[in-house]
């Protein structure tokens, strides 16, 4: 059984018309991999290299490179990215992030036993405005405190 | 201020992303003008003659850029837009996007016709979702109103406009490392020359321009090259290197001030004004002690520099890097500069790709310094050999392949340089019996966590 079923293989075969060459297609195929499966395992490595028509050890040296793909287990359902840089740094974001370790016990990288969040830190989110500031999937929350996280947290279920 | 933003001035409209907002405000006239009047030759003349010098860091001016694409080749030409956008205190992009995104595209098809470019990529960061949403939806809307595609507004030119997402590193924003990584490779920037306007992606001639140059097109093709020039700053008289810092600019403001947030003003404002009369000045009724003023990469000025005029070249005259984004962030009078320099280490070391040995080991030495320094067991030794690795990597001494070891270089030489007397007094107080020690020290190791991720 192939893991990845037709429909995530005709969306990455859509991106063929954008490019040139197939091998500009890793990247966007690895993120709709991600997207579905929470993360890149090795047997899906080696099936988005059949589709592209490279060798699963091109796909694999791309994938290692970018810190975003997972490849041993799935992300919790709620992945959650602190950003520690200089502006959110400079508003506390040290103190969110040690309330998340302590609430969650997790290091960052880590994920819940129940698969429910994923802990990361996050350079810079761009979002420096609002600082500090933590992505949770793709919604931004912005100038965060303990009490507005403890808040968010409390509806992650 | 009597400065009245033009960058800007869309987006306090209700649904200021919509296409009918921006084109019941004027939008796409200037598109139709310069399809309908001017060769490419003439856009690229008209950019020339404006002065615009990219936004996107290095300040290298756009129209000559441009006129470095070999003449009369056949094809085809890409134009590759940066919205990669991960300076660490940089989102002023972002809110472009976000809030403006038919601005951008209308510089992007303008650009697009004066370099003969069939397809442009935007090389988006992963981390603004709202971004890809507001960017996807203005692309189809375009496509929709004849705006891209096949013969734009019924004339000879077509152009098709995808957007790339990248994945949380901050070496794609690399123009060569940003092609890497559109071609699905590690984003590891490439030796130059050649350089992308003579062979680039998929090893065609390639334009890599900012959002915001892209949003300055728009502006310039609406309002003319004098406009523009009528804006900023002239060039020094005495420094014929110089050719001057023209037009309108975005500052990001954040860190320790009352109003962080996006703002448009001409260059050359002070940083001074910038955070008085835009951020309200310093949080918590306290001091300032420092900023970082484009961005990390290009270092921190002190209290006693805020008077530097932000354009293309005050900040060198302040000892730092370069006005890079003009995105400021400002630390307030109790805010640890050993702390500041902490970060911007672990930053650098993090983002290092590692091709070159300089760069992948001169971070990862500075921040187990400034590691040991914030455990109690820095030296003042310890200061000479930062100066000393930030001194040597880098561009500038010519000992890296990108500039990315130039960022990490900077806030260190700035920082001790500047701050001299605060780390002295930080070692000297938290290892008082070893802060004279002078004899090697054993690695300290290097957690498997920086090589993880690149
Ligand atoms: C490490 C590194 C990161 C960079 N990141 C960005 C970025 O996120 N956005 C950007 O526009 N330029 C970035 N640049 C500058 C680009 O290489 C390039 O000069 C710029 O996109 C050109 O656009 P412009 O001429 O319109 O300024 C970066 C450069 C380096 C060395
Ligand atoms: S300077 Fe650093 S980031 Fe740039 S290519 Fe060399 S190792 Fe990579
Ligand atoms: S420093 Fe946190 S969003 Fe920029």
């Amino acid at each position: 059984m192939p893991i990845l079923d037709a429909d995530v293989r005709k969306q990455i075969e859509s991106h063929f018309v954008r490019h040139p060459t197939k091998q500009a297609v890793v990247l966007p195929a690895l993120h709709l991999v991600q997207q579905r499966l929470g993360h890149v395992p090795v047997e899906a490595v080696a099936e988005i290299a059949e589709i592209l028509e490279l060798s699963p050890a091109q796909v694999q040296d791309t994938l290692s490179f970018y810190g975003f793909f997972k490849q041993d287990k799935p992300v919790g359902k709620y992945r959650v990215w602190v950003c520690r840089s200089i502006s959110c740094d400079a508003r506390g974001s040290e103190e969110l992030l040690q309330r998340l370790i302590e609430r969650l016990g997790l290091q960052p990288g880590e994920t819940t036993a129940d698969g429910l969040v994923t802990l990361e830190t996050a350079e810079c989110l761009g979002a420096c405005d609002y600082a500090p500031a933590i992505l949770v999937n793709d919604i931004l929350h912005e100038d965060m405190t303990v009490e507005k996280l403890d808040a968010l947290m409390d509806t992650w279920k | 201020m009597s400065y009245q933003p033009v960058l800007l001035a869309n987006i306090h409209k209700k649904d200021s992303h919509a296409l009918a907002v921006y084109q019941a405000g004027g939008g796409y006239r200037a598109l139709r003008q310069v399809l309908k009047e001017m060769s490419p030759k003439d856009v690229v003349e008209l950019v020339k003659s404006s002065g615009l010098r990219g936004r996107g860091g290095a300040g290298f001016p756009t129209g000559m850029k441009w006129s470095f694409l070999p003449e009369n080749h056949p094809g085809p030409i890409y134009f590759c837009v940066n919205a990669d956008e991960s300076e660490p205190g940089t989102f002023v992009n972002r809110v472009q996007m976000e809030r403006d995104p038919h601005q951008v595209l209308e510089g992007i098809i303008i650009s697009c016709y004066a370099t003969r470019a069939s397809t442009a990529y935007i090389y988006l960061r992963y981390e603004y979702p709202l971004c890809l949403r507001r960017m996807q939806s203005a692309i189809e809307e375009c496509y929709a109103a004849g705006l891209l595609g096949k013969n734009i507004l019924g004339s000879p030119f077509s152009l098709d406009v995808h957007i790339h997402r990248g994945a949380a590193a901050y070496v794609c924003g690399e123009e060569t490392g940003l092609i890497e990584s559109i071609e699905g490779r590690r984003a590891w920037p490439r030796i130059k020359p050649p350089f992308p306007a003579v062979e680039g992606l998929f090893r065609k001639p390639t334009v890599v321009n900012n959002i915001e140059t892209m949003a300055c097109v728009t502006q310039i093709a609406e309002r003319g090259a004098a406009w523009f020039r009528s804006i900023g700053t002239p060039p020094e008289p005495n420094n014929p290197r110089d050719p001057g810092s023209f037009g309108p600019k975005l500052f990001g403001l954040s860190g320790h001030v009352n109003r962080p947030g996006c703002y448009e003003a001409p260059l050359g404002i002070t940083l001074r004004q910038l955070v008085e009369e835009f951020g309200g000045g310093v949080w918590k009724g306290r001091r300032a002690k420092a900023a970082v003023l484009g961005g990390l990469s290009t270092g921190v000025v002190t209290a006693g520099e805020f008077d530097t005029p932000m354009d293309f070249s005050g900040p060198l005259r302040a000892g730092c890097l370069g006005l890079g984004t003009g995105c400021v962030v400002v630390f307030d009078e109790t805010y640890s500069m050993v702390d500041f320099l902490h970060n911007s280490c672990r930053f650098f070391a993090h983002e290092s790709c590692g091709q070159c040995t300089p760069c992948r080991e001169g971070t990862h030495w500075a921040l187990q310094m400034l590691n040991r320094i914030q455990a109690g067991r820095g030296r003042l030794k310890d200061l000479e050999l930062l100066l000393e690795i930030g001194d040597s990597i880098g561009i500038m001494p010519g000992t890296t392949i990108c500039g990315l070891a130039d960022g990490a270089a900077w806030p260190i030489k700035t920082a001790v340089r500047k701050f001299r007397d605060e780390f002295e007094e930080y070692v000297a107080r938290t290892n008082p019996e070893g802060y004279l020690d002078t004899t090697p020290v054993p690695g300290m190791g290097t957690p498997q966590s920086l090589y993880s991720i690149a």
